[in-house]
């Protein structure tokens, strides 16, 4: 039983998860922002869209992106005429389905804090001669701390544990689309129960200690509904 | 129940059908429950229905990977027959004295075919394998898949192996192979024969070459009926039933051998 191909897996997952984190912390940021402050008609569809990946089958989601990513699909079409190439079949194109997919489990902590800060902080800041920039940075993010912590670590997590739409677009290719979820699969599928406990021992671990981490920071809350700690008292 | 439903309807020729019933179908009309390769699903389909009107059984379908069915069976599924996509699968389930070895048989013979949704690609002897043309070759992972094994196979006696390896995406199971490359993700994809043959033998839609039995072994794929099974007479009937001319009919239409 050797680590070759598994641990490859797992480096990969890793990666991925850091990179669809950070790429999801930099959009959904804004887009979260603008969700707690908009009193737009736009604000409940768009909510919703945000809020789809949680309901939809992740394979439903994996083959509709099968079909748009591939050339016959808008975003194939648009991605081969930007000279990009397709899609599926890439660690780029996991990339993309995998914010897709973990979009509200980032988006959604933030949102919450941020509108748990109010405006009277945000107003305070500026009669005090504070730029929105400077609203933003010194006062809103500081304050909505625990929020985007919750949402990078739950972001990040979600996509460890991603399986389904990888299945779909993956096309299993080690060291740019083959995750420990796929590869766990395929152990099971082969009968190699070995090699599956053992990286289900990792994931189950892992995701334990992601859980823990998160209820140790916010011990009365519920998942996602995140409550903003702190909602300043001056 | 259908039957049921025309008595309330019309009691006279309600009254008729349950008599007619009677006469042609045996005294009770179990339901056997069959677990079904993916690759055989359109067969299995068109033979169970034939199956259902020639005995008055119910025939329930389950389609996925051979590998699953195995697992599950392992864990006591209710299955009462199983439609594998190799030998090893059944033959692994008789030695563990799970499933009865009189019914084993091969049911079905599968053929590799290289296909693509391009109707001008694949050529008549599978050069198109040895251009650039395409960008991806879409395979069943060998490990789980027999025609991904055939499809290695066939690679191996060709010695394309390392030329094409960067190009291979892995599906799951030969219905996703067949996925990739219908939705042109893929160009090129080793496939069953069974899956792009239309049932009613006409051409295939895209571009195909049946890859010749001589660059991989066999794909036998068997039959057994299961030892937990409470419907034993009517499995059996099944199993049977897949070795007579009327399934031998749909077998070769959809693309298959015996």
């Amino acid at each position: 039983m050797s680590w070759g191909d598994d641990g490859q897996a797992v480096l990969l997952t890793l990666k991925l998860a850091f990179v669809v984190t950070v790429l999801l912390l930099a959009l959904g940021t804004p887009l979260a922002w603008w969700l707690a402050h908009t009193r737009s008609r736009w604000k409940a569809p768009l909510s919703a869209l945000v809020a789809l990946p949680l309901v939809l089958p992740p394979t439903v989601l994996g083959f509709y992106l099968l079909m748009l990513m591939g050339p016959h699909g808008i975003v194939g079409r648009a991605t081969q005429a930007l000279g990009i190439g397709l899609l599926p079949f890439s660690f780029a194109g996991l990339v993309v389905a995998s914010m897709l997919y973990s979009l509200p489990f980032v988006v959604q902590p933030l949102q919450t804090a941020f509108e748990a800060i109010g405006a009277r902080p945000l107003e305070a800041a500026a009669t005090l001669r504070a730029g929105p920039w400077e609203r933003f940075a010194h006062v809103a993010l500081p304050l909505a701390r625990r929020g985007v912590i919750t949402a990078a670590v739950l972001g990040f997590a979600h996509t460890v544990g991603e399986f389904g739409v990888v299945l779909m677009i993956g096309g299993n290719i080690p060291g740019a689309t083959r995750v420990i979820s796929t590869q766990l699969y395929n152990h099971v599928e082969a009968i190699e129960y070995p090699e599956a406990h053992r990286l289900a021992a990792i994931l189950l671990v892992f995701s334990f200690a992601v859980l823990l981490g998160v209820y140790r920071l916010r011990p009365q809350g519920a998942l996602v509904a995140a409550p903003a700690d702190g909602a300043p008292r001056a | 129940m259908t039957r049921g439903t025309t008595m309330k309807l019309d009691p006279t020729r309600g009254a008729c059908a349950v008599a007619l019933a009677a006469l042609a179908f045996p005294a009770h009309a179990d339901e056997v429950q069959v677990a079904v390769a993916a690759n055989f699903s359109a067969a299995a389909q068109k033979i169970a229905a034939q199956f259902e009107k020639d005995t008055g059984h119910t025939v329930k379908l389950s389609f996925g990977a051979t590998g699953k069915f195995y697992a599950q069976i392992e864990a006591g599924a209710p299955f009462d027959v199983l439609l594998a996509a190799d030998q090893a699968t059944p033959g692994k389930l008789v030695t563990e004295g799970k499933a009865v070895p009189a019914t084993l048989h091969t049911y079905a013979i599968g053929k590799l075919v290289l296909w693509s949704a391009d109707p001008a690609l694949v050529d008549g002897d599978g050069a198109v394998l040895k251009s650039d043309k395409w960008k991806h070759l879409s395979v069943a992972d060998a490990k789980l898949a027999p025609y991904g094994q055939a499809a290695s196979q066939t690679l191996a006696a060709l010695k394309l192996t390392d030329a094409v390896q960067p190009r291979i995406v892995t599906a799951e199971n030969i219905g996703q192979a067949l996925q990739f490359v219908q939705t042109g993700n893929a160009e090129l994809g080793f496939v069953a024969l069974g899956q792009v043959q239309p049932p009613d033998g006409s051409r295939p839609a895209g571009s195909m070459w049946i890859v010749p039995a001589s660059l991989y072994a066999p794909i036998r794929q068997d039959a057994v009926v299961i030892a937990s099974t409470k419907v034993d007479k009517a499995a059996t009937q099944f199993v049977d039933y897949l070795a007579g001319d009327k399934a031998r009919v749909v077998i070769k239409a959809c693309g298959y051998g015996w």
